[in-house]
């Protein structure tokens, strides 16, 4: 199986790359873009064949290791 | 004092670390990543700056797997002393052993340069030596150091006389203008600044050097 994990700064926590990723996107003429925020994505393979139990694999990885929890939240995609 | 002073692939304070620690007086062991135990007797163990495992991933986050992170973990656990500075304040973030997170620097520019402090306690045995409210000169290099916590714990942190030192002039965002924390039993201390480069007057300053003097006269008179 493939997971997809997708860790983004928890709303709340100012996100300066972002911010500036913002302000480099108006000076480029891009108007109208009223906020930025830039996380990552990660994917895995897996050996896995069991989709609830590659998500609860990929759960127990995000609070580990992939995500800080202090700051980060994340999504997973099993497929 | 017995010190360690652990060195991951991408340490490159470790040397200078040692050094601080020996000049105190301490025998300072190097310990690899790889080992899953510490030397016995250990009274103080160091984790450098640098850039552990490249930053991959987070800053601090694959060293903080390491197998030698368990035994430091334990050995905090078991009411140890830990120092992190700069990557090890990050490392000791990650491995939970003290709260927050640091992130990439609000300026979003790697700050590298001698920063004004202030001595926020000097109720733990690596700021006795220190009087509170004393100011320090210490340089700081570094990209991730802004210093993240709720305002809750903040506050927690600062009623407790957790907070070891404070940036008279924020150099990177820090909640607070944290440079510094301590763990609840004191014993376990992160930040940003490198005492360990400010240890002789001949090499910008000796600033720093009181933190490992009182660490040492503390360890010799327990």
């Amino acid at each position: 199986m493939k997971a997809r994990v997708h860790v983004m700064l928890k709303a709340g926590v100012l996100d300066p790359q972002g911010e500036a990723v913002r302000h480099a996107l108006g000076a480029l003429g891009f108007e109208g873009v009223t906020g930025v925020r830039q996380g990552k994505v990660i994917e895995l393979e897996l050996a896995e064949i069991d989709a609830d139990a590659a998500r609860a694999t990929v759960t127990k990885m995000c609070e580990k290791l992939l995500a800080n929890t202090v700051i980060e939240s994340y999504t997973v995609e099993i497929s | 004092m017995r010190a360690g002073v652990i060195v991951f692939p991408g340490s490159n304070c470790d040397r200078d670390l040692a050094k601080g620690f020996a000049q105190a007086g301490a025998d300072v062991t190097m310990i690899w990543h790889k080992e899953t135990s510490l030397p016995d007797g250990l009274d103080v163990i160091g984790i450098p700056g640098g850039f552990s495992f490249g930053d991959y991933l987070r800053c601090g986050a694959i060293a903080a797997q390491s197998p030698v992170s368990q035994a430091i973990v334990k050995h905090a656990n078991a009411g140890g002393y830990v120092i992190g500075i700069c990557n090890g304040f990050q490392v000791l973030t990650e491995t939970g052993l003290l709260p927050g997170a640091l992130m990439r620097n609000a300026g979003l520019k790697f700050v590298c340069r001698d920063v004004g402090l202030r001595v926020g306690t000097s109720d733990s045995a690596f700021t006795s030596g220190y009087s509170k409210d004393q100011e320090l000169t210490l340089p700081v290099a570094h990209h991730d150091g802004n210093y993240i916590v709720s305002a809750d714990l903040l506050q927690e942190l600062d009623d407790a006389d957790r907070v070891a030192f404070r940036y008279l002039d924020n150099p990177n965002g820090s909640c607070g203008d944290v440079a510094g924390v301590l763990s609840e039993n004191r014993r376990v201390l992160g930040l940003m600044p490198h005492p360990e480069r400010a240890i002789d007057t001949q090499h910008g300053g000796d600033d720093g050097a009181g933190l490992f003097t009182s660490l040492c006269a503390v360890m010799e008179n327990a």
